[in-house]
């Protein structure tokens, strides 16, 4: 039990470390960027 | 008795809520435009089209997809942790409670026909998901990106969401004239196969969720760490397998890869031994025994 709350600990750290790095590498705003497009391949025209 | 109807009705409405929610720019249904503004650099945790014109948030397959397109350039770190924190906090319950597509999919089951049942075939098939994963999400997006060319195969050859939610609704829209003009192959493709898996999920319970939906697959790695959802307590289990009879989905155990959470088992268990839970907090079902519950 003491494992996985360890492993779920790490995880969950690593997780928002992976958030805040995102945010300054720019991949947040390449996700926004996306998502204000209309993305032709979703509604199958591209 | 009326317990018992109470909960699953309280599940419906959240996914309702949850459905309107992540929909809520109505005004872009009128106009036949998707919203532009910046909630869209935050994901949704279930599989909601962003170009369906209600969508205020990213779907987080389209944007894992679009980061692994994008990874030679920039490493997708962003996605990847938005994805790992949904895992960890909220796990597949967020497909029994939390996605659109699975609150349609159930609707669908709800017509009265004769019904698919569980199978060994049925089990089988619910691998498939694992495959698509690989192959639409991760290996197409990538295996394009190291040659220049970003494509969400997922997205562009089989997301019925997106074709239900972003293409039927902007294509119906008089002032959208000029999409309706790009209108291919492609596109009677993914019709097609969107009334397939719609007409599927009529007599197979989740049909899509179970066999194809890489987003579930993706939750279901992390279904033994995830802090919310159905858990079962080994120590009052007794193996009569009620709750494996009774589920609609191929579960081989209470909480596992395929249980979706819906929380269905958790009256039918004899024993008393299957509780819904938040880490240790009980949040339906039978209070952990005491000295169990002590830290």
């Amino acid at each position: 039990m003491k494992t996985k709350q360890a492993l779920w600990a790490a995880l969950f750290v690593l997780g928002l470390a992976l958030v805040v790095l995102g945010i300054l590498n720019g991949g947040a705003q390449d996700v926004l960027a996306k998502a204000i497009r209309l993305c032709s391949e979703c509604i199958g025209l591209g | 008795m009326a317990e018992m109807r109470k909960k699953p009705m309280t599940r419906r409405l959240i996914q309702l809520y949850s459905a309107l929610l992540y929909n809520a720019h109505l005004k872009g249904f009128a106009e036949g435009r998707i919203y532009t503004g910046p909630l869209k650099n935050l994901c949704v945790p279930g599989l909601n089209c962003y170009s369906c014109p209600g969508a205020v948030a990213a779907c987080p397959l389209g944007a894992l997809q679009n980061a692994v397109a994008a990874s030679a350039d920039r490493p997708a770190f962003y996605v990847v942790g938005v994805l790992l924190l949904f895992s960890l906090l909220l796990g597949r319950v967020i497909c029994g409670f939390l996605c659109p597509f699975g609150l349609l999919q159930e609707l669908l089951h709800r017509i009265p026909t004769k019904k698919v049942q569980k199978s060994p075939l049925t089990r089988g098939l619910s691998r498939l998901k694992y495959a698509v994963l690989l192959l639409f999400v991760l290996g197409i997006p990538a295996w394009f990106a190291f040659r220049g060319l970003p494509l969400p195969g997922f997205c562009k050859f089989i997301c019925p969401a997106g074709t239900l939610e972003g293409a039927v609704s902007l294509l119906l829209h008089p002032a959208n004239s000029a999409l309706r003009a790009m209108i291919g192959g492609l596109f009677w493709w993914k019709c097609g196969l969107m009334l397939l898996i719609l007409t599927a999920c009529v007599f197979v319970f989740r049909a899509f969720c179970r066999f194809l939906c890489p987003l579930g697959a993706l939750y279901g790695l992390m279904a033994k760490l995830a802090l919310l959802g159905v858990k079962l307590d080994e120590g009052r289990c007794t193996d009569c397998g009620a709750c494996l009879r009774a589920c609609p989905v191929d579960i081989r155990k209470v909480g596992d890869s395929e249980c979706v959470h819906c929380g269905s088992c958790i009256d039918l268990c004899p024993a008393r031994a299957i509780s819904f839970r938040a880490g240790r907090i009980v949040l339906r079902g039978p209070e952990l025994p005491e000295k169990e519950a002590r830290p």
